[in-house]
């Protein structure tokens, strides 16, 4: 038998399905990385998460994200492999920024491919919502009101947990 | 030793990212959390929050789990990234 074992592993390798990293990402990039040599593949579904400039009706002016290196990978991975078992995907990409974002910055991305499109549908939103439970990332927000500036982390929201808790 | 540490606003609100303590002291994490909430008012404080999250070794656990010499413990509020 020939040993494709190291040929294998290095095109995995390239297809690193994790990314924490302070830099943004771009969308047409991933999407070609996602379809590139993936002919079996007739269903592309992504979603790009950006930051917005009002929470709970207050004036947002950036962001802060604070993340548990090696604990943020692990909870991803284990996220990614559990959708792996529910459906019948193909490729997974979850790229998650770190550090300063202002109004308009990509924060986190989520990109499945599957043979046909209800498996990559759902488990895009599964990865997004165990993602938003579960992975160690924190949200801190500078926010403006009538001139005057404070910062503050962001409470967890029990809608969240909810949405997570539907998946079983 | 067990590596200890905090992040987010529990790591501001005890002014402190880590800490090492002697494995023998402690059987599981609530030990762990009994054990700082001893060294004043504001630890008391930040550990008797019933929202508090911890892991040990980068997987979530509860409060019974048990911890051994050489474990990395994290004790962080719950997460809101995405």
């Amino acid at each position: 038998m020939p040993d494709n074992s190291e040929i294998i592993m290095t095109n995995r390798n390239e297809r690193q399905e994790i990314s924490i990293q302070q830099q943004d990402f771009s969308l047409a990039d991933e999407v070609a990385l996602l379809e590139q040599n993936n002919p079996t593949d007739g269903a592309v579904v992504t979603f790009t998460g950006r930051v917005r400039n009002n929470n709970n009706g207050n004036s947002v002016t950036t962001l802060t994200l604070e993340h548990y290196p090696g604990m943020t990978e692990k909870s991803l991975a284990k996220i990614i492999a559990q959708a792996k078992e529910r459906w019948n995907i193909g490729r997974v990409k979850v790229i998650h920024r770190i550090g300063e974002l202002s109004i308009g910055d990509q924060i986190v991305f989520v990109g499945v491919t599957s043979k046909h499109r209800q498996d990559a549908f759902a488990a895009n939103e599964f990865i997004m919502d165990y993602l938003k439970v579960s992975a160690p990332f924190w949200k801190k927000e500078r926010i403006n009101n009538d001139g005057k500036t404070t910062e503050s982390w962001l409470d967890a929201k029990s809608t969240d947990t909810d949405k997570a808790d539907l998946w079983g | 030793m067990i590596n200890i540490v905090f992040f987010a606003a529990l790591r501001e609100q005890l002014d402190c990212e880590q800490l090492s303590i002697s494995a023998d002291k402690v059987k599981t994490v609530a030990d762990i959390k009994q054990l700082l909430s001893d060294k004043n008012e504001q630890w008391l404080k930040t550990f008797s929050n019933s929202s508090l999250l911890s892991a040990v070794n980068h997987d979530m656990v509860n409060s019974e789990h048990l911890v051994k010499s050489g474990d990395e413990v994290a004790f962080f509020p719950p997460v809101t990234g995405g």
